[in-house]
């Protein structure tokens, strides 16, 4: 069997000590090694976005990076979203406005939707829909999925204000 | 309080929002193992042998397997629409003599790994003697495996159907309207790949299979069928289903291997397919031609329909038989009269990737034939395509309106329908005639702007039945037992607002069971739009069972009579509010003589129709070729909604795929048959930027009188008439009347258009 590297990781505020092959995908660390089966995949080679998650902040395809190189690097899934029993605010709104159905590529979404909001809070609707156009959703048409992110990251703004 | 009709939030959300989804790549058991399918790298040869070697030598591999070693598994058997000339066209569940399509399973390999298992799949080399393959299903049949089945030859079955004078339609005809339209091959693709987790019980010496989906009771017997398993020995398990479209949850050879595997191994065994693998193999859909020729009177009316078309079925008959083929011919005279209708549906096998249903299967594709007929019929009698149309359409005291032939192996009937009322609503939602004027105004700026408008006519409620089990407990929580299944489509709340209608029971309190064949002894399944149909009534007639007896329970233990109590949040009241007790009481009182529970069965013998019009704005952009959709409008009556909410995402959902088979998404093979769209690099599906907003008109105005509810099945006719709106809108923005004729509608065809070709 190919030779395997003991890494640890930081997901979602949690160490994680894993021993892995070098070429695993980071998807598949954090699916079979973690157990944090909420990344899903979807395409396995950087398109459909299901697979994303935070890395340092930034949203990432799980699937295009090897878990070895998430050594060293804060990664947050969707398990980290919610606070608790709160959803946050992006889960919140997909569940208000329908904006999703069968639900495999949502996490995806909702990472994606975390990561953008964070860098820049104040994005307009056009910079939204760019950034969502860079996933995939096969069920919703998008329409509620953008509609969602418009209204979560105003309630977020109006959080912060207050 | 009224549940029904209510835009309720669902109850199925929170686990998916949080990450706590089960779908079929998250169940694991401890000492599973891996399976991985070797497939055909060529379109069509004879197998001259499959060497495994070294692939077996990798550590981790537990075992690979040829169809040698799984030569007693019959072929995967007809689920719909069999016939019994279709047999030998069948698909084993590993390629025997030949193979026919590049994806073709060849052999399997379990290993200790996914990544192991992957490892060895490359190292199994298939000898194959490449042979000439068949691309073109208009092209003259040719044999489907030579020595094998000497003279069987590519096309299985012609499909007919018919009524009326042809001939006098023709005779009398003021004009004949010819026409050929062609719709490209794609499919489903639900996020979720396929995949599944066998589970080998050593003590009961029994199977579970999880990531069941769509047809689980159906898929239970069959399996057990085919691996020769007593009754009871396998169950099927659905967790959560990434998406349906009625490519997910047909039997596919992975499915029945995924089962062999355990059962042989009597170890666990999970199978999950990659992205390339099921564009390669789960069943692809569309791609047919169409020959139309109409008899047509000055009105535009039509007097006859000759039709003739044919369906790439690709390599094998899979579980669907001639459902495609049978739904294209029953439903393309979709909502006109056309008193005589003769059509001929070709099955044509090619070296493709087996076809089978896709959301609105057979009617996405006939109504884009139908629609352009209607439109060429407008430009060649100097017609407005509204009043073609208008002039055509069954009208209301014609209800219910009996086709005169069956489809699915029942009489094609419409129901109920209000079909001019629904164009006129269009209309004024649109204001079409001062639309057509702006639109006319802005062309003449030089704008390349257009409208186009498709009709159609769906189908939904497939039976034969459904069967219901309710049970309230001494908390007053409801359990739901179905044996339908959920694609994501929202199945449990739409249900659970159905139970609260009659109960009064917040839907929060009510959870719904499906796709758990060990938990009730019969179910159909999801598909054809028939879960609110069939089991939403058994649900209402489940729920009217348990609603009696707890009234006349509360009534003996308020000492008064059951007309003299109401149901009101989860509480028994009396009308004039002088005592109440909770459901659950009630509940605790039956518990020693089996609880307070109802059962629904719900049969029908019938579909229902339910019926719309899609309306589609467009600009083109005559540099690029690029089509930018600035209006798009649904109009759709379901008879009655359940949740308006769930239902315009079903709308929307399905235009977002229609536009994706309009425009982008193409399954196109080279002359070999390789095929080039193999990744989602290739085969284009639309992200937020391609789907327009969406303007639904949800009506009710003509409820099924075929069930309790009177609703009628919302899943498909968002993406019905999409191809067909969307090509009429292309026409009248490029001023080239009949221009597309083919879909999807891609920046190169639409140059080649525009620069002086059709």
């Amino acid at each position: 069997m190919p030779d395997k590297r003991d890494v640890t990781l930081a997901v979602n505020g949690k160490t994680y000590a894993v021993s892995i092959e070098p070429r695993r995908s980071l998807a598949d660390v954090l699916r079979d090694d973690c157990g944090l089966t909420g990344t899903h995949l979807g395409c396995e080679h950087g398109v459909c976005g299901a697979c994303t998650v935070l890395v340092n902040d930034k949203p990432v395809r799980s699937c295009l990076m090897f878990g070895v190189q998430a050594e060293g690097k804060v990664v947050r899934t969707v398990e980290g979203l919610a606070d608790g029993d709160t959803l946050h605010p992006l889960q919140q709104a997909f569940w208000e406005n329908h904006g999703l159905q069968c639900g495999f590529c949502t996490p995806g979404f909702l990472m994606l939707a975390a990561g953008a909001l964070q860098e820049n809070p104040d994005m307009s609707d056009d910079d939204i829909k760019d950034v969502l156009s860079s996933n995939l959703c096969r069920c919703t048409g998008y329409q509620n999925i953008v509609k969602a992110v418009r209204l979560a990251a105003r309630e977020m703004r109006a959080r912060t204000r207050a | 309080m009224s549940f029904v009709g209510r835009s309720l939030r669902r109850i199925e959300d929170r686990p998916l929002l949080m990450g706590q989804g089960a779908f079929a790549a998250d169940c694991n058991w401890p000492g599973q193992l891996h399976m991985r399918v070797v497939r055909s790298p060529v379109a069509f040869g004879r197998i001259l042998g499959v060497e495994t070697e070294e692939a077996t030598a990798l550590e981790g591999v537990v075992a690979i397997w040829t169809i040698a070693e799984l030569d007693d598994l019959p072929p995967i058997d007809f689920r719909q629409m069999g016939l019994e000339r279709l047999a030998p066209y069948r698909q084993f569940v590993l390629a025997r003599d030949y193979v026919r399509y590049v994806g073709e399973p060849v052999a399997v390999v379990v290993a200790v790994d996914p990544y192991i298992a992957e490892d060895a799949a490359d190292l199994v080399f298939c000898d194959i003697e490449e042979l000439e393959p068949q691309l073109d299903a208009t092209a003259e049949p040719v044999a489907f495996m030579p020595d094998v089945h000497p003279g069987l030859m590519s096309e299985p079955a012609v499909i007919r159907r018919g009524y009326g004078d042809l001939d006098a339609a023709f005779a009398c005809a003021r004009r004949v309207v010819e026409l050929e339209v062609k719709i490209g091959r794609h499919t489903g693709v639900p996020m979720e790949t396929r995949g599944g987790l066998c589970v080998y019980d050593t003590e009961k010496d029994t199977l579970r299979l999880y990531g069941a989906a769509k047809v689980p009771h159906y898929n239970r017997d069959a399996i057990s069928r085919m691996l020769g398993l007593a009754p009871g020995r396998l169950e099927l398990s659905e967790g959560h289903v990434g998406g349906g479209f009625g490519i997910r949850g047909e039997l596919y050879p992975e499915d029945v291997l995924v089962c062999a595997a355990a059962l042989r191994l009597k170890r666990p065994v999970k199978w999950i397919e990659d992205r390339r693998e099921h564009l390669l193999a789960a069943n692809h859909s569309r791609d047919q031609v169409y020959r139309l020729k109409a008899a047509v009177d000055s009105r535009g009316f039509i007097l006859g329909l000759k039709a003739d078309f044919f369906t790439d079925q690709g390599a094998y008959v899979r579980t669907h038989g001639t459902t495609v083929t049978d739904l294209s011919a029953g439903l393309l005279p979709g909502p006109y009269v056309i008193p005589a209708y003769d059509v001929a549906g070709h099955i044509r096998l090619t070296n493709k990737t087996p076809a089978g249903t896709y959301r609105a299967p057979g009617r996405y594709e006939s109504t884009f034939a139908r629609e352009r007929l209607i439109d060429a019929i407008a430009i060649e009698l100097g017609l407005s395509p509204v009043e073609v149309r208008r002039v055509n359409l069954i009208g209301e005291a014609a209800m219910p309106f009996d086709r005169g032939f069956e489809t699915l192996g029942t009489r094609v009937v419409y129901d109920s329908g209000k079909y001019a009322d629904l164009l006129e609503r269009v209309l004024a939602h649109l204001d079409y005639d001062r639309l057509q004027q702006q639109l006319t105004e802005r062309r003449s700026r030089g704008e390349l702007v257009g409208l186009g408008l498709g009709y159609f006519v769906e189908k939904s409620g497939l039976g034969p039945q459904d069967l219901v089990r309710m049970r309230l407990d001494m908390r007053g929580d409801i359990e739901i037992v179905t044996g339908v299944a959920s694609v994501g489509q929202g199945v449990e709340t739409a249900l659970a607002q159905i139970c609260a209608e009659t109960l009064q029971v917040p839907i929060e309190r009510i959870r719904v069971i499906h796709g758990q064949t060990d938990r009730i002894e019969i179910g159909f399944g999801a598909f054809a739009s028939r879960v609110t149909v069939m089991a939403g009534s058994a649900v209402k007639i489940a729920a009217e069972a348990l609603r009696a007896t707890a009234l006349e329970v509360a009534a003996r233990l308020l000492q008064t009579t059951p007309q003299a109590l109401r149901l009101s949040n989860g509480m028994i009241e009396t009308v004039n509010g002088s005592a109440s007790l909770p459901l659950g009481d009630v509940a605790a009182h039956l518990e020693e003589t089996g609880g307070l529970t109802g059962e629904g069965r719900f049969a029908s013998s019938h579909m229902t129709y339910p019926y719309g019009i899609h309306a589609a704005q467009v600009r083109v952009d005559p540099a690029t070729c690029a089509v930018t959709i600035e209006r798009y409008v649904v109009a759709y009556d379901v008879g009655r909604a359940v949740n308006p909410m769930l239902i315009e995402g079903q709308i929307v959902g399905g235009v977002a795929q229609g536009v994706g088979g309009a425009f982008l998404e193409e399954f196109v093979y080279d002359e070999n048959g390789q095929p080039l769209a193999a990744s989602f690099a290739d085969y284009l599906m639309p992200t937020c930027h391609e789907v327009p907003e969406v303007e639904v008109l949800l009506r009710e105005d003509a409820p099924s009188p075929l069930n309790p509810l009177g609703v009628k099945g919302a899943g498909e006719g968002g993406i019905n008439a999409a191809g067909a709106a969307l090509a009429g809108a292309i026409d009248a923005a490029i001023q080239k009347p009949g221009a597309v004729a083919q879909l999807p509608i891609t920046p190169g065809r639409l140059h080649a258009i525009l620069r002086g070709g059709r």
